[in-house]
């Protein structure tokens, strides 16, 4: 079983000792197959138990453990110690208030998700007793991708709209109430183009792609954001051109 | 100390808090809920689910069936009337997902798809691809954020709970962000705090389960029902630990030993099926202790294959091929690729038991009441019991929404007879004492490290109370672990600050770890047969005259628990054979 | 340490100028729309010509007397080299804006691209050919 020493260099901040952060440096034996995570769990078993950080399920699918690492937005689970030669620099989320160490503050997120009502308002009202709403394979393939989101935070410091300006609701939100408005049970999407539409919403979106080159589980975005975009101009030309249709 | 009141408390916002929290929001508005957790609730280990949830649905399926494979499948120590709630509630609460939008996998008519699954007769485990537990969190996540009723209080680590005149009313818990120990008084308090199997080195489990909600209610005075049985997933990877869903091995997968022989058919669960052609209940399909313990024995013979993290056997699913992986099981794909290297379109994925669930946990009725007026739980917590000595796979997920719903509705009934808050004095000098005592921690300087009673914690449990057990072993564990539990008295903090100070979550986390690791030896010590997961090297045989019986570990102070027995609920199956052959009916 | 805290969230500030300067895929997309400033600039040089062909046959003449000069024929091999790299960056974009189902599957990203390329072509062709080129 193949060992080696990893340097790590670590954003370090405690509110109540430090000013600001600092980076601190771990030299730690690690074995070849282990990702960043495992070498961070190691340096807090055998180093320095004070480091914060998040992690739970090690598996990429819990969204704890995002933080930059050599710059990039990362699942500290999912980034493999064999891919990075040199000093590993390791940084909490980009874009989000530092809590501590690599502890980020996501309430604006959680706040942003609310807004956008992200669960199923039907097209019909049907009892539960009445057995389920039919969807094929297709109606499900149209929005599953959409559903993938594990709210990991990593299109969000990805992003360089959301660094610049912090109301734009960002490419996780909207993707979810994208996720919505293609599903085939649903009605809702005139009560979310009120969030989604706006200024704050799309609009701030300059499609520079980020958020889907880092997003962990392919869910595309930039895609989404997209498609709402053109969605939107749809309905704004058919609503001042064809003022008829709207009843 | 900050108090915040609210009608009910609920404690973890995982599966079955949240689908409590939902509950009680629909049925009555005017409810204020505290919704606490310490985690923010997409981040719960419910997440982490692959294959599927068990509901009849089909035409060729009943109630009757699911009730008796489960029942079989827990080597009949489930108690048969809340299996039969379960199995009745099932199908409504999984439509009920549905309707919340839940992205289940469909047949080509749009109706939902179901998979085979093991120990299961027939064709009922509805799935979502292979993120079943995934999409059934998020679902029921963003379900619950229409409510303005449900006050979440997102990482908040609950250490205590306050109890006056025999009855919850409610609990202390720290804000992560701040350190702060906050007062939740509550009419009612319901325990939804997920499983512990972090007491073990070899886990699926995240990192967040450390049996928080157990060890909360054990030591209010809660026996904790069965805790001897612990199951271990057969298909774990090797390096990590990680997960491969039972729906490898019912979508068709089969596991072979080194010398490429099916050999599960050398243990009762046989005859060899034809590949690609899986068999619903026998053979790869058979039970999750069964596969395990046929695993230790082969083990044994010398018939694995070795890898760098220990023996394995080889999960086959190349027969499956690429567009059937990939539509089924992407994440066991991914997974295989990413941790082991192996992709199974290609090779066999080696894979080894793992620690996965404890059937045991929270004592509670039917009515997911337990013992503690105004306190209730639900979820891998809970030990209401319909698992009985070893889980079906797909039936945890319906146990969380079924029961989850269960315990809200049982603490409305409670809060009907209007119980009052308590004496708030007294409540209020019992928070006093439990912020002290979390402020004491930060005084101690006593040497012992966190991590290092961790490991020793997990050693003994992995080396004495795993697939196999013995009382030799058990004696050992049982010794070990009391003076675990003397040393934790003299661990020292490193991390003397407060804003998220994980030195000091991990240092409590291992408190509650340890109490329900004592509470796991020692039942299993006391009991002297061998029953679903729960397999004695000295006492072989399933022993019915003395043990159809569970078992209930009574917290103790500082000396080690008592463990009394109750009934099991019988009402139509009388314990048989339990025949995982080809050859069974 | 004191037990009451008040928290303290450290918030990193980023560049608001020159923010496209920290990472090189920032860079990539500034160039992809910096590109569009060429395409700007040639049409304004064509609403010049058509402004020079407006004013008679001398002013068209000199009109297209200054287009053979260096720096003209200069100006046209940038403008043609970032409208192309303008154009295919926005069509290698264009699978994930219209993403086309047609039953269990989406039609693949190189057919869509693949469609805008040939519709591109298809308008070059019709340019061309009333321009007389054929």
């Amino acid at each position: 079983m193949s060992e080696r020493t990893v340097e790590l260099e670590v954003l370090r901040y405690n509110p109540e000792t430090d000013g600001e952060p600092h980076f601190q440096r771990y030299s730690v034996t690690c074995r070849e197959e282990w990702v960043v995570l495992d070498a961070l769990n190691h340096i807090k078993e055998t180093v320095d138990p004070t480091l914060s950080y998040r992690w739970s399920c090690h598996m990429a699918v819990c969204g704890s453990c995002g933080m930059m690492i050599d710059g990039e937005p990362k699942l500290a689970c999912k980034t493999f110690l064999r891919d990075y030669p040199g000093v590993i620099r390791v940084e909490p989320l980009a874009h989000f208030p530092v809590e501590r160490d690599l502890v980020t503050v996501i309430d604006d997120f959680i706040a942003k998700l609310t807004r956008v009502k992200p669960y199923l308002i039907p097209k019909e009202e049907k009892p539960v007793a009445a057995g389920e709403y039919r969807q094929t394979p297709a109606q499900l393939k149209r929005y599953k991708q959409f559903t993938l989101c594990i709210n990991c935070m990593l299109c969000y410091a990805a992003c360089p709209e959301y660094g610049i300006i912090p109301k734009f609701l960002g490419p996780a939100a909207i993707s979810l109430a994208h996720r919505w408005n293609q599903d085939s049970r649903d009605g809702g999407r005139a009560q979310r183009q009120e969030e989604i539409a706006a200024t704050e919403g799309v609009w701030e979106c300059s499609f520079t792609g980020a958020c889907s080159e880092v997003c962990p589980e392919h869910v595309d975005p930039a895609a989404a954001l997209q498609q709402v975009k053109i969605k939107s101009t749809v309905d704004w030309y058919l609503a001042h051109t064809m003022p008829w249709l709207n009843k | 100390m900050e108090t915040i009141t609210s009608d009910i408390a609920i404690i973890g916002a995982g599966g079955a808090g949240l689908r409590a929290a939902i509950a009680l929001a629909q049925a009555d508005p005017r409810l204020r809920i505290a919704l606490i957790s310490k985690v923010y609730p997409m981040r719960s280990h419910t997440c982490a689910a692959e294959g599927g949830a068990a509901g009849v649905i089909k035409g060729d399926d009943s109630l009757e069936q699911h009730f008796n494979d489960t029942v079989g499948g827990g080597d009949w120590l489930c108690d048969q009337d809340a299996v039969d709630y379960l199995v009745q509630e099932a199908p409504k609460e999984l439509l009920q997902l549905e309707h919340w939008g839940c992205p289940w996998s469909r047949e080509l008519d749009g109706s939902v798809a179901v998979r085979p699954f093991g120990g299961m007769k027939i064709q009922r485990t509805w799935f979502a691809a292979d993120k079943t537990g995934f999409h059934l969190l998020h679902t029921l996540f963003q379900t619950s954020l229409q409510f303005s009723s449900i006050e979440r209080y997102d990482e908040y680590y609950a250490t205590d709970l306050l109890v006056d005149e025999g009855r919850c009313c409610g609990l202390t818990a720290i804000e992560m962000r701040s350190g702060q120990m906050r007062q939740f008084r509550a009419r009612a308090v319901i325990i939804a705090g997920g499983g512990a199997g972090r007491m073990f080195p070899f886990t699926t489990n995240g990192a967040i389960k450390t049996g928080d909600g157990m060890a909360l209610a054990y030591r209010a005075g809660v026996p904790l029902k069965d805790m001897e049985f612990v199951q271990y997933h057969p298909t774990g990877l090797p390096s990590t630990g990680t997960l491969l869903t039972e729906a490898c091995r019912g979508e068709g997968g089969v596991l072979l030993n080194k010398h490429g022989r099916r050999f599960l058919q050398d243990y009762g669960m046989g005859p060899e099926t034809p590949i690609g052609k899986p068999v619903l209940k026998t053979m790869e399909l058979g039970p999750r202790d069964r596969l395990s313990q046929a695993f230790w024995h082969e083990q044994k013979k010398g018939n694995m294959v070795t890898t760098q993290w220990g023996d394995a056997m080889l999960l086959d699913m190349r027969h499956l091929g690429e567009q059937k992986i990939n539509e089924r099981l992407p994440l066991v794909r991914d997974m295989s690729i990413s941790y082991m290297g192996v992709d199974p379109v290609r090779d066999p994925v080696p894979v080894r038991p793992v620690v996965h669930y404890m059937m045991g946990g929270i004592h509670t009725d039917i009515r997911a009441a337990t013992p503690l007026a105004g306190l209730y739980a639900a979820g891998e917590c809970a030990c209401v019991s319909i698992n009985g000595a070893n889980r079906l796979g797909s039936n945890s997920l319906t146990e969380l929404l079924v029961f989850g719903r269960r315990a809200a509705l049982s603490a409305m009934e409670y809060l009907a007879s209007d119980p009052g808050r308590g004496n708030s004095q007294a409540i209020d000098a019992q928070a006093e004492a439990a912020r002290a005592r979390v402020r004491a921690l930060f005084q101690k300087s006593g040497g012992e490290s966190i991590a290092g009673l961790r490991k020793e914690m997990m050693h003994t449990l992995e080396q004495h109370a795993g697939i196999y057990r013995s009382g030799e072993g058990l004696s050992e564990a049982c010794a070990t672990l009391a003076a675990l539990r003397r040393r934790y008295a003299n661990i020292e903090l490193h991390d003397k600050t407060n804003v998220y100070n994980t030195d000091l979550l991990q240092a409590l986390e291992l408190g509650s770890m340890l109490d329900c690791a004592e509470a796991v030896a020692v039942s299993a010590l006391e009991r002297r047969e061998s029953r679903g997961a729960h397999q004695r090297l000295d006492f072989t045989e399933r022993d019915d005259a003395r043990y159809l019986k569970h078992s209930l570990a009574s917290f103790q102070g500082a000396a080690a628990p008592r463990v009394d027995y109750s009934d099991v609920v019988i009402t139509k199956s009388q314990p048989g054979v339990r025949d995982y052959s080809g050859g069974h009916a | 340490m004191a037990e009451q805290v008040t928290r303290k969230p450290y918030v990193r500030e980023v560049p608001r100028m020159l923010w496209f300067l920290r990472h090189p895929r920032y860079m990539r997309y500034m160039a992809r729309e910096f590109s569009c400033l060429f395409i700007g600039a040639y049409t304004l040089m064509l609403v010049v010509g058509l402004k020079r062909l407006a004013e008679g046959p001398d002013a068209w003449a000199g009109f297209l007397a200054a287009l053979g000069s260096p720096g003209a024929i200069v100006f046209h091999l940038f403008a043609l080299a970032f409208s192309a790299y303008h154009s295919i960056t926005w069509f290698r974009l264009t699978p994930k804006a219209m993403p086309v189902q047609i039953g269990d599957t989406f039609v693949a990203d190189r057919v869509i691209s693949g469609a805008h390329y040939a519709g591109w072509a298809l308008v070059s062709l019709v340019v061309l050919w009333l321009a007389g080129a054929f």
